[in-house]
């Protein structure tokens, strides 16, 4: 989990923030003003300091925020001047956006606020739609608007071409102002509360945000306009009001409460993709009626608020058809303030002493948590005097990988543990107040019959005396003075009973950024903190050598202490021959030690045969690769040997339960292993590989893989499992690998082994998790009478189905892909696919299946909408992870730095298509320290570095760049040399060896870059390889592999099949044919028996994605 | 293995190949096979032999047959010293398997320590544990700790169950985080050509100032003569558990991660091989 924050402000305005990394609160020195409050998302921190102006500050990252402003020069032919900017007077202005409707002279663009710095001038673009245009990068048309070519025609009456000029936003790390100006100037009165969140209500413009803003009138402001490129948003917008507000609260979704003066709360409704302000509230009483609430905190689904006795209450039936609950719950615990963070979880002040507070044990299942428990962290400035009554931060549950170094961000103190040392003389008396289980709110909770509302409240006591004073700071006593101030009062602790350097008191926290676990099955306080340290040389000194010494001096020496055994089981097997159906056999695994003291042994798959028994063996030293073969229906895998990789038809096996099926997988994986002698983690130079399925695998390279002319026929090479669930792995040969997972986190390799199924007999990886979406269609037909409906005809596909058509999959009946995989959010219209869609989601057509567009027709008959459901696994592997910036491609350089500390080369593409440069990776510390960020002038979508440094990348465009004069001294080069794609084409995906360049375009073509020089590095031409080409992987010696579909085998076809380019010889890089390896199988014969014997519950693994195989072999 | 439980893991379960081999003067009634068996490294010869011993005895009559020691290459091997401290010591850079000669005469009483029974064992194992404790948390948490808390220690050693044993041993590997590490870091230097056993003294893990002491600072205020300076040859390898740690490592995750069962980092510092 990345390092996040977590922002509080003490009651003197300091602004504090506390790292989930972090040992103590450090304090944020470039706070000018005290600030009242602040409200913090993952991206920014926005806060009102004590002049009453919203500040804002946007945390740096490797990649700027940078926007690029565009204007096109428009020019006539006339026979005089030739092309001149003397236009027709019914033309467009001389300079004007793309539609020509709006003049745009150069000198009209101004910085937005002072926040932001031109990068650059203005220049010319040169590229046209993936084409390179002429040096002036002029376009030409008959006339204007037309369509423009980027060649002159004997026709070319008018020309125009672009400019571009990039923004960059410059006031990151500090807290820049924010002009309290509206539409029609500025706004009446000063703020009061903010709150920022509504992420997730989508995903359009890209990191949009919601900011909630109430005046010191209890007007209550919407801020338009805020996305990424526009951190700072456009202006304000009132929101009509049943009343006056004091606080207001907004959730990460569409949840939005806020508190009347009078003591009401109100919810806002409406709160859509398309109108993320809403349309309406609803009043909802507060808990109490003899005391009103004064605050409200909202997450994702849960609501909780406090009342002026300093009550804290939890809304109970928060979903988002009913944003307003159904009852509220009274909680132990008096706070002043609450706030809902990532993950619903909650943070809170305590009204007692005016600590900070965590809600543990909130998890989706028990939204209301278990007891609070106070955050002991010193500030920074204090760290050293104050010694705060610590414990042992080893508790007994907690494992021992929870090292004490690593045990920082503590919660509270456990009382039933003792502490290890005496507690320093000068510890404070503790005040923890009522730390008690309230955990039989969850009781209440499960209780479904809804009692009476006053009967929960009844639950707490009546309200007491409290003295009320303002929280605020010495300025806001004035408006109190003037009776502006806010019924948003709070206790505050008049006489302080110690010193304020002793003890923090804190007035407000903002947990909306603070990434918090709750699911970890750590003990919660821990999961805050991870150890710096994990990546340092040292460590990994240590790691390596251990592994060798167990290699030195265990390996060779196992058959010490060894025997012959036997496992036994029953299990189902896919059998060979037709009808092919499940058949119950018996299986058994004999292992022996063989003659040089290796494991060995045999499986055995005992069956009847009319009657007769007979049995199938396959001995496990010729065993290929053991695929695990999740589905929501069986547990079973599939063991391949080369000849059954040549006939595409692997042994199938089907276990009784899942814990069965991982048992034989581990057992035999081990086995597997033991029998090729492989040993603890993979070797610098091994090859990895990912399935479609996101399962990693290894393969250990034999001398003889890429031997001249006879190399090891890729169906005997071995695969074995790694844990971890990725979507793409890069590796090079000097043991750097790094992954990207399907929710494009970013993970670097360890150095370990096992993980996943295998957890339980080797070295233990650290926890990982991955998101996907599952997708199914919503289909309907149109008919005259009632439009379009879910009445389809009869020989129409389901009214839900997958993309296909030919399964049903309801919102219902679709599970996760395999009971790995939970659902972490409910089904939503997923508006992002291709095409385009509807303000519904919908995509148009004329009938099933066609090409889809996103505007109704009248030659529109059917329509769909694809709703994707979030899923997510956790697994383990050894792998780390490297935030913050997701990833969608990655490259290494395939050799050279021979030292441990020299840089390695690696490139990668942010999933929003920036092009990133890494620094600081070498073999010590491959996770490396920063991205450079590569500008572009759009984005891109898949990048490869060569053996000497070249990096060629593709654009989304489809067409190829060249990165010029990359070199060690200046890692990121200095210009894109743009290299059309070849006709028609628009290229996908790219890799580059020692000289070759190949390309993958999006019809399956595998082309080949000619012409490749030290004085032309760019190349001349692109030629045609080869078809059905799904990827493509270039290795340091110019060793081609692909994966390829349509392969045929002697049983079956498959698809997703590994392939190596034979021939390849330094004169000839292209290489002759290919050699078939490991693959799926092609179930297109089995497809007219529609649902049960479909590729999706059937399917092999494929391989996906094989990035960088390596030999250690040279050419002869 | 990324992780510093897999540290934990590897030391526990670091195996010495070894082929025991009966003294040539030993008096047996029929020729004695040589015995291959994993030691444990973190063990104690004494604890893990037994298999050695009714080995041997087979073939050797009752009365010829004393206290069973053991010696590799004419040096006597003291059974209190943990297994794996035994092999750094005298033959890190040796052959595999590591050769040991088993005698059952002659017992080196100036050398080794008898040992009757697994019970000496254990008096000196919870000693040694009691010492470090002293040395990292003032005694406190040993003493806090019941008779079968400490039986579990030894037993998880005896029985070799690494979770057992860790169950109860990370209670011995805590600290106040605000002091960042033990009191005193219980540690014991070796030196193969040395009259003294070994060199202990008090160490602090942070020195004062809040700077954390690393491998290198031990050993430059303990035992400089075994950190070569940059221009000469390696003269001294620094072996713990059979690595050479890097130098800038913390003292203080050493001692939680690389120290023995009896809660010691036992560093032994040999003569760098010629070659």
């Amino acid at each position: 989990m990345p390092v996040s924050l977590l922002w509080a402000v003490d009651v003197y305005g300091r602004v504090y923030s506390l790292s989930t990394r972090g040992q103590q609160w450090e304090q944020c020195r470039d706070a000018v003003l005290e600030f009242k409050r602040v409200t913090a998302v993952q991206q920014c921190c926005w806060g009102i300091a004590c002049d009453h102006h919203i500040y804002l500050n946007v945390h740096s990252s490797d990649v700027p925020i940078r926007y690029q402003e565009e204007t096109f020069e428009n020019q006539r032919w006339n026979p005089l001047d030739n092309f001149s900017d003397r236009l027709l007077p019914s033309d467009r202005w001389q300079w004007s956006n793309i539609t020509g409707l709006e003049h745009q002279p150069l000198d009209s663009f101004f910085l937005p606020s002072s926040n932001w710095e031109w990068e650059g001038d203005w220049y010319i673009d040169e590229n046209f739609g993936g084409e390179p245009t002429e040096k002036e990068g002029w376009t030409y048309a008959i006339d204007f608007p037309a369509t423009y070519t980027k060649d002159k025609k004997w026709n070319s009456c008018v020309r125009r071409r672009r400019w571009i000029r990039y923004r960059r936003y410059k006031a990151t790390d500090t807290w820049a102002k924010i002009p309290s100006e509206g539409h029609s100037g500025p706004l009446p009165d000063p703020f009061n509360d903010i709150s920022c969140g509504g992420w997730e209500i989508s995903e359009e413009p890209r990191g949009r945000l919601s900011l909630w803003a109430v005046s010191l009138q209890g007007k209550v402001w919407f801020r338009e306009g805020i996305h990424h490129h526009s951190p700072e948003g456009d202006g304000w917008e009132e929101v009509s009001l049943p009343g006056e507000v004091v606080q207001i609260s907004c959730g990460p979704g569409d949840l939005v409460w806020a508190v009347l003066w009078e003591g009401q709360l109100i919810v806002r409704e409406g709160i859509t993709r398309d109108c993320p302000r809403g349309s309406s509230w609803v009043v909802v009483d507060s808990p109490n009626p003899e005391a009103g609430a004064i605050h409200v905190a909202v997450g994702d689904n849960v609501v909780w608020a406090v009342t002026k006795d300093n009550k804290v209450w939890y809304r109970r039936g928060i979903n988002s058809y009913n944003p307003r609950g159904s009852g509220w719950i009274g909680m132990i615990g008096e706070m002043v303030m609450i706030n809902v963070g990532l993950n619903d979880q909650v943070w809170g002040i305590s009204c007692e002493d005016r600590a900070v507070y965590f809600r543990q044990g909130v998890t989706s299942s028990e939204l209301s948590g278990k007891a609070w428990k106070a955050v002991n962290v010193p500030r920074d400035g204090d760290i050293r005097s104050h010694s705060s009554a610590t414990q042992s931060v080893m508790s007994e549950d907690s494992d021992t990988k929870n090292g004490p170094q690593r045990a920082v961000l503590e919660v509270g103190a456990c009382p039933s543990s003792p502490p290890p040392d005496p507690p320093p003389v000068d510890v404070p008396k503790p005040r923890i107040p009522k730390v008690t289980s309230d955990s039989f709110i969850s009781e209440m909770l499960s209780d479904r019959k809804v009692k009476q509302e006053g009967a929960t409240t009844a639950v707490t006591a009546g309200p007491g005396d409290p003295q009320w004073s303002n929280v605020d700071l010495e300025e806001t006593q004035t408006h109190l003075a003037v009776g502006l101030s806010s019924v948003a009062t709070y206790t505050l602790c008049q006489e302080e009973p110690y010193g304020a350097d002793e003890h923090p008191l804190w007035a407000w926290v903002s947990g909306g950024g603070c990434g918090v676990d709750s699911l970890s099955s750590s003990v919660q306080s821990m999961s805050l903190s991870i150890s710096p340290a994990q990546t340092a040389a040292w460590r990994k000194q240590i790691f390596e050598q251990l592994s060798e010494r167990s290699k030195r001096e265990m390996d060779n020496f196992k058959h010490y202490e060894q025997s012959v055994w036997v496992k036994k089981g029953t299990m189902q097997w896919w059998r060979d021959w037709k009808p092919h159906k499940w058949v119950d056999v018996r299986f058994a695994l004999e292992q022996f030690s063989g003659p040089e003291g290796n494991q060995d042994g045999i499986l055995f798959l005992y069956y009847n045969f009319n009657e007769e028994k007979k049995y199938l063996h396959a001995f496990i030293n010729e065993v290929t690769i053991l695929v695990p073969v999740l589905n929501d229906s069986k547990h079973t895998f599939a063991i391949y040997t080369a000849e059954r990789t040549k006939q595409r038809w692997p042994i199938r096996l089907a276990a009784a339960t899942e814990l069965e099926m991982h048992d034989w997988l581990a057992l035999l994986s081990v086995s597997c292993c033991d029998s090729r002698g492989i040993q603890g983690p993979p070797s610098k130079q091994a090859l990895w590989s990912v399935t479609c399925k996101g399962d990693v695998f290894v393969c250990e390279p034999s001398p003889s893989l890429e031997t001249c002319p006879y190399p090891t026929p890729c169906d005997q090479m071995f695969w074995h499992q790694v844990g971890g669930h990725l979507r793409l792995v890069e590796s090079n040969s000097l043991g750097v690998v790094w992954g990207v997972g399907y929710d494009h986190t970013v993970w670097v390799y360890t150095g370990g082994y096992g993980g996943g199924f295998l957890q339980d007999n080797k070295c233990v990886g650290t926890e990982l998790t991955d998101v996907k979406c599952v997708y199914i269609y919503e289909n309907q037909r149109w008919n005259p009478v009632t439009g379009y409906t879910n009445r389809g005809l009869p020989t129409d596909r389901y009214m839900w189905s997958d993309a296909t058509g030919l399964q049903e999959c309801t919102k219902a009946n679709t599970k996760p892909p395999s009971p790995h995989w939970t659902w972490v959010a409910d089904w939503a219209i997923d508006y992002g696919i291709s095409g385009g869609t509807d303000r519904e989601g919908w995509q148009y057509a004329a009938d099933f299946p066609t090409s889809y567009h996103g505007h109704k027709t009248l030659k529109d008959f059917v329509r769909r909408r694809r709703w994707a459901r979030k899923c997510k696994l956790t697994t383990t592997g050894p792998w780390q992870e490297v935030p913050p910036i997701p990833l969608s491609d990655v490259t290494i350089i395939p050799c050279g730095a021979q030292s441990i500390v020299e840089p390695i080369p690696l490139w990668a593409i942010s999933n929003k298509g920036d092009v990133l440069c890494r620094l600081g990776v070498t073999l010590l510390t491959p996770a490396g320290t920063s991205w450079l960020h590569v500008g572009t002038d759009q984005p891109f979508k898949s990048i490869s570095i060569g053996g000497a440094s070249q990096v060629w990348a593709i654009a989304r465009d489809g067409s190829a760049f060249y990165r010029g004069s990359v070199t060690a001294q200046s890692p990121s080069g200095d210009c894109w040399y743009h290299i059309p794609s070849p006709v028609r084409q628009k290229l996908q995906q790219v890799s580059v060896g020692r000289t070759s360049v190949y390309t993958v375009d999006q019809h399956g073509n595998l082309w080949f870059r000619q012409g490749l020089t030290p004085s032309c590095p760019q190349g001349s031409s692109w030629e045609h390889i080869s078809n059905n080409v799904r990827k493509v992987s270039v290795g340091p010696l110019d060793q081609v592999w692909i994966i390829a579909d349509k392969v045929q085998g002697s049983h079956s076809l498959s698809c997703g099949t590994v392939c190596h380019r034979l021939g390849v010889q330094p004169m000839e890089p292209k290489g002759q044919s290919w050699d078939y390896g490991i693959g799926r199988f092609h179930w297109s014969h089995n497809k007219n028996i529609k649902g049960l014997f479909t590729e999706n519950n059937l399917g092999y693994e494929s391989f996906d994605s094989t990035r960088r195989f390596y030999s250690y072999m040279p050419f002869p | 293995m990324a992780d510093d439980k897999d540290v934990l893991r590897d030391v526990w379960f670091g195996r010495i190949p070894t082929c025991f081999t009966l003294y040539q003067d030993e008096i047996t009634e029929r020729e004695a096979e040589p015995f291959y068996l994993l030691l444990p490294r973190v063990s104690y010869l004494t604890l893990v032999t037994d298999k050695v011993k009714k080995h041997f005895l087979k073939v050797m009559k009752a009365e010829d047959v004393e206290e069973m020691w053991f010696d590799f290459e004419g040096t006597p091997l003291k059974w209190h010293y943990p297994i794996g401290l035994l092999f750094d010591l005298h033959a890190s850079n040796t052959a595999l398997p590591w050769s040991i000669t088993v005698h059952f005469k002659n017992f080196p009483e100036r050398d080794l320590l008898h040992c009757p029974s697994n019970s000496v064992i254990e008096a000196h194992f919870m000693s040694s544990i009691k010492e470090a404790d002293a040395l990292k948390h003032k005694s406190q948490v040993i003493n806090d700790m019941q008779k079968k808390d400490h039986k579990q220690l030894w037993m998880g050693l005896q029985n070799d169950k690494f979770d057992q044993f860790w169950a109860m041993n990370r209670k011995l590997m805590e600290y106040p985080t605000e002091e960042g590490g033990f009191r005193y870091i219980p540690f014991r230097i070796y030196l193969t050509m040395s009259d003294r056993p070994f060199i202990q003294k008090l160490f602090r893990p942070i020195s004062s100032d809040g700077y954390t002491h690393t491998l290198g600072d031990l050993l430059k205020e303990v035992y400089p003569m075994a950190i070569s300076s940059d221009d000469e040859s390696k003269r001294y390898q620094v072996v713990i558990h059979g690595i050479e740690p890097l130098l800038e490592t913390p003292l203080q995750w050493l001692s939680e991660h690389l120290s023995h069962p009896d809660n010691f980092l036992h560093i032994s510092v040999i003569p760098a091989p010629s070659d």
